[in-house]
């Protein structure tokens, strides 16, 4: 056995060895999946805003991955976090994403707890999809660059809208603010008075706050009446939002509601009882009605994968769902665009989308700028009302 | 009209408080412990009666007493777990293993009974109505004062005419004194936890109608009935209910006049300034120690 044999033998070796290690490494890559997280109220108050928001991102994500998935066969894969509408909880959950090098981080209801994200998001470079929470400074954080983006409503919009419903469906001119004591609740004060001074056809009676656990909101209300309230915008969540349905009714107060959505997001019909049905609220989709061919398309998958869906009046707080879906489409487009998942690539690729999509709210062309991180305006928010347990539009 | 309106809102409030303080009266009176997780056992109580009420469609009488009987178990286990433990190697540790086994319960509740909060239908108590000085108020709001007042009553009776009470004064007196004359006082305090555990429950479910069902409702009643205990005086069964209805107005009229912004802040800051005047409580006397 020659010296040169030797040599020959150990480098056709370390020829094969490299080529299945390079081989190793291509299907390795190939077979990586691009994790998508989501941190949203999974329990608690708001926890069927966590739950529709995680069926219309499993819808969307199915319908990618069944086309051979992105970056030439890379599988979506979903990791849910509980934030327990908690921003602590919120932020420990998406440190722990980063950690885990999700591609993107998905919101749910509460915008405290996405405001207490988003800076975090934007230290670290990791794009923030919010489907919800409509807090104004949630993508206007006046960041640069910005990672935050949005398919949802925007509270400066949104607080526009309601006044503009109470004027218009009401004539309405007093409006009584009734609002959760939090961020949230905060931010559509000053968008409210800044609608309210933009449009003096509807001035602010009074502003009362409340909490998730009050019982009793017949006090707060009485202020409202006595201040010369003709109408109520509600700020809140679903239970405690029912406590001011509660509390009207015990009052024998008849005047309108018009709420944000919030109160979607629970058993807001369970617990409201009789008057449920009274409080017109904000929505960006309804499942009623004609549907578009992706409306039919959704509706169907829904009930394929959760058979405990029948019809549109099974699925609960429908905006999430939807807003869900389209985001994830829209994100998978940018990913696409960006030809990897890196923060920086995905973010301009968001920013200056060349593929328009087809969705479920609308088709979105160019949905983001370098400028506009919310995909969705006025023009594409309906108003809707509980008829039993069933979310429709308001005629 | 207004002030009227946050009174009536303010008693109704009130005697849940004081149903609650009652409960911390009735364990400390005999034990010098209380339970901390009286705000899970009246959760427990209201959740329960949700249960076989409404998703087993049990008759409500029936729901009640099975929720109460839960209740009441659910005090002894509290006692025999998280209390006599601790009391009997003379630590104070009872206090901390009182609050964790509450936050165990809220947690065991979460993951069984839901993420969701529940309410109960509407049905005669919340819909029918009566007129006040010109407000309308729901048969519940008062059923609930009256049921808190009929309670301190009873329980005042209780000490004072049958076995069982007079057992429980005379553990209060001298509990050394108490075991020379036969009486059980393990038993005593086993007892006494059960009647807290009783009327946390009542509690929670008179409250049910009025609010929404969750693992997580009874935190801050909880938290407000243990400073109205304090601020009533602890050991005085009449004090502590007085205080949760002094409370429970202060809070419902700040409101009404203030504004809700300073609820809290005003609220908590008159129990302060009643507890640095009567540092013993509203109707509390100071303990008198021989040395």
């Amino acid at each position: 056995m020659t010296r040169g044999w030797q040599w020959r033998q150990a480098a056709r070796s370390l020829t094969i060895g490299a080529a299945f290690a390079v081989l190793g490494a291509v299907s390795a890559f190939a077979a990586d999946p691009i994790k998508i997280g989501l941190v949203a109220a999974l329990s608690g108050g708001s926890a069927q805003s966590g739950e529709s928001i995680t069926r219309g991102l499993s819808l969307a994500i199915d319908e990618i991955n069944a086309k051979g998935g992105l970056l030439g066969g890379r599988m979506l894969v979903l990791m849910q976090r509980d934030d327990e509408s908690t921003p602590p909880k919120g932020l420990i959950a998406a440190r722990e994403l980063i950690s885990e090098d999700v591609a993107a981080i998905f919101g749910g209801i509460d915008t405290p707890v996405s405001l207490a994200m988003v800076p975090l998001l934007n230290k670290e470079k990791r794009i923030y999809m919010g489907v919800w929470a409509a807090g104004t400074g949630i993508t206007r954080n006046g960041a640069s660059p910005n990672y935050a983006f949005r398919v949802s409503a925007v509270d400066a919009l949104v607080d526009v809208k309601l006044l503009k419903f109470a004027h218009q469906k009401f004539g309405a001119k007093k409006a009584g603010l009734i609002l959760i004591n939090n961020p949230w609740g905060q931010g559509n004060e000053k968008g409210l008075e800044a609608a309210s001074k933009a449009d003096s056809s509807v001035e602010i009676a009074a502003v009362e706050k409340f909490e998730n656990n009050d019982v009793d909101l017949v006090p707060q209300l009485a202020r409202l009446k006595d201040a010369g309230a003709d109408s109520l915008i509600l700020v809140g969540n679903a239970a405690p939002g029912a406590q001011v349905m509660k509390a009207r009714e015990r009052m024998a107060w008849s005047v309108p509601v018009i709420s944000h959505w919030g109160i979607s997001g629970g058993r807001f019909p369970e617990l409201a009882g009789a008057s449920a049905g009274d409080a017109d609220f904000v929505q960006t989709y309804s499942f009623f009605g004609k549907q578009s061919p992706v409306g039919q398309r959704m509706l169907a998958g829904l009930m394929k994968k959760y058979p405990q869906i029948k019809g549109p009046e099974d699925v609960f707080a429908p905006v999430g769902t939807a807003d869900a879906y389209d985001a994830m489409h829209i994100l998978a487009l940018g990913i696409a665009q960006a030809g990897s998942t890196d923060p920086d690539a995905v973010r301009a690729a968001l920013e200056d989308l060349k593929t328009p999509y087809e969705g479920l709210i609308k088709t979105y062309s160019k949905p983001f700028t370098a400028d506009n991180h919310d995909a969705l305006g006025p023009d594409d928010y309906i108003m809707v009302h509980y008829e039993g347990d069933k979310i429709v539009p308001v005629n | 009209m207004l002030i009227a309106s946050a009174v009536i809102t303010g008693l109704g409030l009130g005697s849940m408080y004081g149903l609650l303080a009652l409960g911390f009266h009735v364990t400390y009176a005999v034990s010098r412990t209380v339970n901390f997780a009286q705000g899970s056992t009246m959760m427990l109580g209201a959740v329960v009666c949700f249960i076989f009420w409404i998703k087993l469609g049990w008759p409500p009488p029936l729901a009640i007493l099975v929720a109460l009987l839960v209740c009441a178990v659910w005090g002894l286990i509290v006692e025999r777990v998280a209390v006599h433990p601790f009391v009997a190697r003379g630590s104070n540790s009872w206090l901390i293993a009182t609050v964790a086994l509450g936050i165990i319960l809220e947690n065991v509740v979460l993951f069984t009974f839901g993420k969701d909060p529940r309410g109960m239908p509407q049905g005669f108590l919340t819909t029918g109505m009566i007129s006040i000085a010109g407000i309308r108020v729901e048969y519940l709001q008062v059923l609930i004062p009256v049921i808190g007042l009929a309670l301190a009553a009873g329980l005042q009776v209780f000490f004072a005419t049958s076995r069982q009470g007079k057992a429980l004064l005379a553990v209060v007196q001298n509990k050394d004194a108490a075991r020379l004359m036969g009486i059980r006082v393990e038993h005593v305090i086993a007892f006494a936890f059960a009647l807290s555990g009783l009327l946390a429950g009542i509690g929670g479910i008179l409250v049910a109608p009025l609010f929404t069902i969750s693992s997580t409702m009874g935190t801050l009643f909880g938290i407000k009935a243990f400073a109205v205990a304090i601020l009533g005086g602890i050991e005085s069964a009449w004090g502590v209910v007085l205080a949760g209805l002094i409370y429970g107005v202060a809070e419902a009229l700040i409101t009404a006049l203030l504004g809700s912004t300073y609820t809290q802040i005003v609220t908590f800051a008159l129990v302060i300034l009643a507890l640095a005047l009567r540092p013993n409580g509203l109707f509390g006397r100071a303990e008198l120690r021989k040395v």
